[in-house]
């Protein structure tokens, strides 16, 4: 009896191992290349050990620091908070609404292909560099303060959002839209009785994400002075107060944290 | 006879939906709306700054070309080593997430608290920005590229241990029964039943997440955090904008590089 | 009615789908059309609206010529033809009565789609349909809560929703149980015969296609190689479209299925009459 269940564990084993790669020499190969890649990559990174050594009782004198946290100047961190959300709020908007025609063009079973390379080379092209990027570009054009925060907030939600559209209409059976079309509907009809429909609540749920994504980033794009509680955050390392940066840090985690509870809420609420 | 009468019986009129719901449909377009409204109004936004935007873009691209080609062998180095702190960022991120995903799963947790803990973990990882993430580790270790390395570490434990904690908790719930039946202890469970099946996705959302890594890294230089960031820094606090168009376009280079493989081998995968 | 003039397709991939095919359907009736599968049968339907576009050759319906149409005119044109799926291509999120009222389109102004605000006329139709094909009661219902039978239904619905002058009908029954496939079918030349719409249907179960067409044709590697009446599907004929094989037991099995099947058939439709005329 033991013997007949010790047998089988051993079939189970053997029969849901997934095997990604299966000629064994090359896995192990791989293995040995990873395992060779980080000692080259660790003895080629200029590391000053010294400074790292006493990096650990750094740590512990600004956790130290840190705690408690200070609210104490709570005005500034909600000031702070509530542009950052309004930041979020009017680029997740802007996003959403330029999203739809950039993501239908981006949708090859859609459009003709030359429309459809436009389409993907913009999104491709705005996703490419990191906000802190485009934010340092908007602030030299427009000058500090949230309004270049909004727009690079837009241009990410506007490229994510259309990115995750385009392939989600991709990835609809073609036989739907087929149908449509066979009925003698023209192409906006087809976009408002059948992509529509199927596509919309994905599109919520991605816009809804990104309005989370958006309070998150809008603490980076803060850092080169485009607005919101990420200039405070900011202001508040460079003068060593660590104590409120926790307090604003733990207030943004609050925020992502109920802003999930909320995403998840509505995208429930979307089947 | 009959069937006559049914024939008259056919309604009209037909709506999709109840009055109540399309009123509101409409409350949510228009809340919407004016939330924007609203949000874009208190932001006191001074328009005017729209006025000489125009010129304020023809000037900084006059001032960014023609690039400054004999700038590009200096950035080999950094190059490379903002791909590395990358990978060796993602590779910790690995040895983190996993434990991390089994408490915030519900279905592999231990209790309320243990499942509590790993989602905070989570929700703190993703909350905090990489580049703040950078800012913390810089003020701990100082700057360069081991700071860098901790701050893509600390980020992405988020991010992967969100959608494996997902992952987690939608396999086959059959096997973990088979194996328990067998009287395996819970990290045999763990390593035969669990491990296996979510073996593709901690592939597929390492690879993924490797190739966002790769963006961030790049401007972890901001703060400090080693890589091409900070050279790119330098250049735009210098104002050597013909210095900074040869960076993005290294940067443009590596990055669409990195997200054709990562798309690549994340087809192998599938 | 509809007129094919030497047809023919040649995918970009080289594959030579259709070679010359042409025939006539001039009366209201149900065609079948049989051959092996990548004999071109959904390639000739999809040429006939334009889902596919012809290489070369002629679909004339009445005296449209439908490769000549631009956008807006093939717009029109494909109104007049309804068309079944094998994978009944619902959209799966609209409910039982959206699916339907999209067979009428192609007559809607865009604000009115937008509202789902379709004319009385064609409601009462939906309605009417819907108790027809035996889906009283389920308007509200979304496509994808539905059985393979039930969406099939619908698909009819919505293809007899555009009062087509033509149907056009891709394996109806391929995803269905050997059940529900005859009642499908049943439904399916029913309803062709009551609305007088002649009908071009692929098939590739012999049996099914001998049971219910009026004509059939046999298409073989892109070709026209049998058109005629169920009764003359022979085993050569059937050796010809479909290869060498033994059809002896193909053949009787259908007609001994073919018997029982029309006696059941009367006896439902017997049925039906009672319940009506008692309600
Ligand atoms: N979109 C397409 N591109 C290239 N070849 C195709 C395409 N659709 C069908 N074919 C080819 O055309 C031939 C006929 O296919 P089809 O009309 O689908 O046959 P059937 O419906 O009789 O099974 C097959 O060889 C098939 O591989
Ligand atoms: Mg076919």
């Amino acid at each position: 009896m033991k013997l007949s269940t010790e047998t089988q564990t051993g079939a189970e084993l053997q029969w849901h191992r997934i095997k990604l790669i299966e000629n064994p020499l090359i896995r192990n190969g791989l293995a040995l290349l990873a395992v060779a890649y980080i000692f080259w990559s660790v003895g080629s990174l200029e590391i000053e050990w010294a400074r790292v050594a006493h990096g650990l009782p750094r740590a512990v004198k600004m956790i130290t620091r840190m705690i408690p946290p200070d609210f104490g100047r709570w005005q500034l961190l909600i000031r702070g908070m509530l542009e950052s959300i309004q930041m979020a709020l009017v680029a997740s908007f802007l996003g959403m609404c330029l999203a739809v025609p950039l993501g239908i063009c981006g949708a090859g079973n859609l459009v003709p292909k030359p429309v459809y390379l436009i389409a993907r080379s913009i999104i491709i092209l705005s996703r490419t560099f990191h906000e802190i990027v485009v934010a340092i570009l908007f602030v030299k054009i427009f000058g500090f303060g949230p309004l270049a925060g909004i727009l690079t907030l837009t241009l990410g939600s506007t490229s994510f959002i259309s990115k995750m559209l385009a392939e989600d209409i991709e990835n609809m059976t073609p036989g739907q839209i087929e149908a449509i079309r066979a009925t003698g509907a023209n192409f906006p009809k087809l976009l408002i009785y059948c992509i529509s429909p199927q596509a919309l609540p994905r599109y919520l749920g991605v816009s809804i994400y990104r309005l989370d994504a958006n309070i998150r980033h809008s603490t980076v794009v803060g850092i080169v002075g485009a607005g919101g509680i990420g200039q405070v955050l900011a202001a508040s390392f460079s003068r060593y107060d660590y104590d409120f940066s926790l307090a604003i840090l733990l207030t943004i985690i609050a925020l992502v944290f109920l802003g999930e509870f909320f995403s998840n809420w509505v995208r429930s609420q979307l089947r | 006879m009959t069937v006559r009468q049914n024939i008259e019986k056919y309604p009209e009129v037909w709506h999709r939906f109840s009055p109540r719901e399309t009123l509101m449909r409409y409350v949510w377009y228009l809340g919407t709306v004016f939330v924007a409204v609203w949000s874009i109004s208190k932001l006191d936004i001074p328009w005017f700054y729209f006025l000489d935007a125009h010129v304020q873009a023809k000037d900084l691209a006059v001032r960014m070309w023609p690039p400054d080609w004999d700038f590009a062998n200096q950035l080999v180095k950094p190059l490379i080593e903002t791909i590395h702190i990358a990978t060796l960022g993602t590779f910790i991120t690995i040895l983190i997430a996993f434990p991390v995903a089994f408490l915030a799963a519900r279905n592999t947790t231990f209790n309320a608290l243990t499942w509590f803990v790993g989602r905070f973990i989570l929700v703190a990882s993703r909350s905090v920005n990489t580049i703040v993430w950078g800012l913390l580790f810089v003020a701990i270790f100082g700057p360069g590229p081991l700071a860098g390395i901790w701050a893509i570490a600390f980020r992405s434990i988020g991010f992967m241990g969100k959608l494996v904690a997902e992952a987690i908790e939608e396999i086959d719930k059959g096997t973990v029964e088979a194996i328990e039946a067998t009287g395996a202890s819970r990290l045999q469970v763990l390593w035969i039943g669990i491990l296996p099946q979510v073996l593709p996705v901690i592939y597929g959302t390492t690879v993924y997440r490797w190739d966002i890594n790769i963006r961030e890294s790049s401007v972890l230089g901001f703060v400090g955090a080693g890589g091409i960031g900070i050279l790119l820094y330098s250049s735009i606090n210098q104002f050597m904008w013909q210095e900074v168009t040869v960076i993005l376009i290294a940067v443009l280079g590596v990055v669409i590089a990195s997200e054709f493989l990562s798309a690549t081998v994340r087809q192998r995968i599938s | 009615m509809l007129e094919i003039i030497r047809l023919s397709k040649v995918y970009p991939t080289g594959t030579v789908a259709l070679q010359d095919v042409s025939f006539t359907v001039d009366t209201p009736q149900v065609v079948t059309i049989i051959g092996p599968s990548g004999a071109g049968k959904s390639t000739l339907i999809r040429c006939i609206n334009r889902l596919v576009e012809p290489t070369s050759g002629k679909v004339m319906l009445d005296d449209i010529d439908v490769r000549s149409l631009n956008r807006r005119e093939l717009c029109k044109v494909r109104r007049r033809m309804g068309m079944i799926f094998q994978e009944y291509n619902l959209v799966e999120r609209l409910t039982v009565m959206e699916n339907l009222l999209s067979g009428r389109l192609g007559y809607v102004g865009f604000w009115k789609t937008y509202r789902r605000k379709f004319p009385p006329a064609d409601v009462v139709a939906a309605f009417k349909l819907l108790d027809r094909v035996g889906l009283s009661g389920y308007q509200d219902t979304r496509a994808d809560a539905l059985s393979g039978g039930e969406r099939q239904r619908v698909g009819i619905s919505r293809a007899l929703m555009q009062q087509p002058d033509l149907l056009l009908v891709d394996e109806p029954t391929a995803s269905l149980d050997p059940k529900t496939s005859r009642q499908i079918m049943r439904l399916l030349v029913e309803l062709a015969h009551e609305h007088g719409t002649p009908a071009l249907v692929n098939i590739h179960d012999v049996g099914l296609a001998q049971s219910f067409a009026d004509r059939i044709i046999g298409l073989s590697e892109g070709r026209i190689v049998f058109d005629g009446t169920s009764q003359q599907v022979t085993a050569e004929v059937l050796t010809e479209i479909y290869g060498e094989e033994d059809w002896s037991t193909t053949i009787r099995k259908i007609e001994e299925d073919n018997d029982q099947d029309t006696q059941k058939g009367a006896s439902k439709h017997k049925d039906r009459m009672t319940r009506e005329t008692a309600a």
